[in-house]
Parts: structure tokens; sequence; C-alpha cells
């Protein structure tokens, strides 16, 4: 059987790889998808201490409806996002974050 | 049983995740995100959580993963272009990747509060789904609501967002 150990390690290797895209990739719908990765990284942890933390020898389903509650919110964040990144290629016809310099000192 | 399935999904899953990083093409990326996404499904099933891994395949592999590729194919992105890397940048970023892993590792190897392997559920297992609908409507009634308040904002958002001209 995998120890809690186990589980918290591909979780924290997953959030890593989301980290890696959001540090090294350049294209704005890339990075998105980066933060999708390290939100499940999130979710797994959650469900894998929700098994390996018993309430009176079930499941913590607590933990279960707040990884629910979390896969709503990154719905709607996605959705958001995108439309956003839409309306960012109609004004700048780019999607690259190197050529949105605007803010920059 | 458990564990040969854990340690396929979980190396599956990490090499989609990685693949992520590397690819160039956003399309293959998108797609190596699916499969990383159904791996993770198959890793929560592995954890007794059948319902929250049909809903991370219906919700993400399935809806999320559609909204990226129709924006994909809407911007019509192509190959990124290999443009001169900048070199702090990912010097910066492989460091602080390196640096997360290093301390997580340490911190969770190091706790034998993690070692603990699998507790066995006690008595007649009840429906997963009948449990998630329990506390659901029981203890977190309010915040159900408060997130279809929050998705029905999300929805209004998205339409005054993609209108052509902003006001």
């Amino acid at each position: 059987m995998p120890t809690l150990a186990n589980y918290l390690i591909a979780s924290g290797l997953l959030f890593a790889a989301g980290l890696g895209v959001v540090m090294l990739r350049r294209s704005i719908i890339v990075i998105f998808m980066g933060l999708e990765l390290m939100l499940n990284a999130a979710n797994l942890s959650l469900v894998a201490f929700s098994r390996y933390g018993l309430v009176s020898g079930h499941q913590n389903y607590n933990a279960q409806i707040l990884v629910f509650f979390i896969i709503s919110v990154a719905a709607a964040e996605v959705a958001v996002g995108l439309a956003i990144i839409v309306s960012l290629y109609r004004a700048r016809q780019t999607t690259h974050v190197e050529d949105l310099d605007t803010l920059k000192f | 049983m458990l564990l040969a399935a854990f340690w396929f999904f979980a190396t599956l899953m990490l090499l989609f995740g990685l693949s992520v990083v590397l690819l160039r093409n956003p399309v293959s990326c998108a797609m190596s995100l699916v499969m990383s996404f159904i791996c993770l499904a198959a890793l929560y099933v592995t954890l007794d959580a059948t319902f929250i891994g049909v809903i991370q395949v219906l919700v993400y592999a399935g809806a999320v993963m559609v909204l990226f590729l129709f924006i994909i194919m809407l911007l019509d992105l192509r190959e990124e272009k290999s443009r001169r890397l900048n070199f702090g940048a990912t010097l910066g970023g492989v460091l602080v990747v390196a640096a997360f892993l290093s301390i997580m590792t340490q911190v969770i190897l190091s706790n034998p509060a993690f070692a603990i392997p699998t507790p066995t559920l006690a008595g007649p297992q009840i429906s997963d789904v009948k449990m998630i609908g329990m506390t659901l409507f029981h203890s977190f009634w309010l915040p159900f609501e408060v997130i279809g308040v929050l998705l029905l904002s999300a929805t209004v958002g998205v339409v005054v967002l993609s209108r052509r001209t902003l006001r």
C-alpha cells in the first residue's frame, strides 16, 4: 500500500511541474495551463489527507467537499481567464508575455 | 495491486506534466495536460474518492480542456517561435523550482507523521456520492449557494468581456 508521503511527493512534483510551466514558458495560454496544474496538485494532496486522516472509520469528507469547491471555482476562473486572453489578443494580436510590457518600469 | 496502480498512474501523470513544460506546440501541451488530468483522476480512485475522480474527468478533462483547445483554435496559435531565451529568467525559474522541490521532499521525508500506511476503512461502506451529498447539504449549504452565485457572475463577466467593444 502506498504511504501518505508517496502521495504528497507525487503532488509536490506535479506542483513543481506547474511552477516550472509558469516560470519558464512564454505563451500566456500555456502559463494558464500551468496554473491549472498547480491547482490540481493541491487537490491531490487534499484528497490524500482525506483518505489517510479517517474520521470515525470514514474518509474525512470535508476535504473532499473542499476539493469539489476548488474545482468549481477553478472552472469559473478558467472561463474568465480565457475571456481575458481573447480580448487581450484582440487588442494586441499577441499571446507572448514578453510583448506585453506596458506595465514594465 | 494498489501500490502498482499508484506507481503506474503517478509516473504517467508526472511524465505528462513534464511534457507540458517541454513541448513547444500549445495543442500538444493541452493534450498532455488532458492525459495528466485523467491519470490524476485514476489516482483519486486509488484513494477511494470515486466521486472526485468522476468530477475530475467531467469538469477538467472534459469541460475545461475543451475550452482551452477551443481558445487555441480560435486564436490560431502556432508553435512558439524559439526566441533567444532570457538566460537570467530561465536560471531563476529553474532555481525556484529546485528550491521548492528540495524543501518539500526534505519536509515530507523527515517527518514520520507522513510515513503512515493506508488505514483500513471501517465497517460497511456507504456510497461515496451519498456521503458527499450529506456533507455538502448538511454542513456546507451556504458555500454551495455562494458557488452558484459565483458561477453566475463568472458567466455574466465572460459575456461582458467577450463583447466586441468594451465601453
